[in-house]
């Protein structure tokens, strides 16, 4: 794909975490059994399926921009996804989709400033900060592993594939953390030794970015 | 006059909300529920809070009460998307804010002191 990520890598993007959520639905699902309400593979697998249905065909990817595509792909998950995730991750989408503005690509520098506009647009909403055990534990530690591989020189592949590792080990330390927010915060101590469905889910959005920039 | 959007999980619950409201609104007020997924069963939906609010607004702003988790977050994003047309979301327990802003809003007091009335009954004590 090389080191920038135009309209079709935007939606390659996309595609590609819809087919990760969908394949992974079930156990997103079982995480959210044990310490929410049950439905986050669910909701998510329809939010990202409705994303991808949102995206502009392949005569049209031509003429616009990567920015656009994420703003559409965030409006419907929105609209479809019909729990708490459906406004999370339609604002870092949206707010990333905005970060790129109007350009035809996103550079690796690009996208680590829509990495952090994205970020922030969740903070902003769900008043969450690290240690809630969120989405904001894959996604924080994602933007800042992403901002140092960048400023050691690495090319917008190898970023996105240390974002994806940092989301990853992340959503692994949820498990010990009690939860603060959401559903789960209600369990209090009850909510400990589980994996937070949200960051868990986010892992897989980033794992998808990084598969796609590594596409030759 | 200020209107309500009551958003819900439920759709019984969003209803039954806005009907307690609406009487204390002395049938003054409009109250329009915005309760479950846009398949009935439980969740949120942001199209349907969206009719929701052009249905409540006369005109003097909108007042937006939230039961939980992404009720809340649908009413953010609303409130986000409006860019500056009279929207509020109250930071209150979903029927006594509810009964609160209606009895203001029925009063014809303007949005940010319907907002203020809803935010004051989380003072309000049980015990």
């Amino acid at each position: 794909m090389g080191e920038h990520l135009d309209a079709r890598g935007a939606a390659a993007w996309i595609r590609h975490a819809a087919e990760l959520v969908t394949a992974d639905a079930g156990r997103l699902t079982r995480l959210d059994a044990a310490i929410g309400d049950g439905d986050h593979g669910h909701n998510l697998d329809r939010g990202f399926t409705a994303a991808v249905a949102a995206l502009p065909d392949e005569a049209e990817l031509a003429g616009t921009r990567p920015g656009k595509v994420l703003i559409a792909a965030g409006r419907a998950i929105v609209s479809k996804t019909g729990g708490a995730s459906g406004p999370l991750y339609g604002t870092a989408l949206r707010r990333a989709g905005k970060a790129f503005g109007d350009a035809s690509e996103a550079d690796a520098a690009a996208v680590g400033e829509a990495l952090k506009a994205a970020l922030d647009g969740i903070q902003e909403l769900g008043q969450a900060n690290e240690g809630d055990k969120t989405m904001i534990d894959a996604l924080a530690p994602a933007a800042a592993a992403y901002r140092d591989a960048l400023a050691s020189g690495a090319g917008l592949a190898a970023c996105a594939r240390a974002a994806a590792d940092a989301a990853e080990a992340g959503a692994d330390a949820t498990v010990p953390m009690q939860a603060r927010k959401g559903r789960a915060s209600y369990l209090g101590p009850r909510s400990t030794g589980h994996l937070d469905p949200g960051a868990a889910s986010t892992a897989l959005v980033l794992r998808a970015l990084a598969d796609v920039t590594g596409r030759e | 006059m200020v209107g309500l959007v009551i958003i819900s999980h439920s759709r019984a619950l969003a209803e039954g909300v806005a009907e307690v409201a609406r009487a204390m609104g002395v049938g003054k007020i409009v109250v329009e529920p915005a309760g479950g997924a846009l398949d009935g069963g439980l969740g949120t939906s942001i199209d349907a809070a969206e009719d929701a609010v052009r249905r409540a607004d006369g005109g003097d702003g909108v007042l937006l009460l939230a039961d939980i988790g992404s009720s809340v977050l649908t009413a953010k994003m609303l409130i986000e998307d409006a860019e500056g047309e009279q929207l509020l979301l109250a930071d209150a327990p979903l029927v006594e804010g509810a009964v609160a802003a209606a009895s203001m809003a029925a009063a014809g007091a303007d949005l940010p002191a319907v907002h203020a009335a809803a935010e004051s009954a989380r003072e309000h004590r049980k015990t």
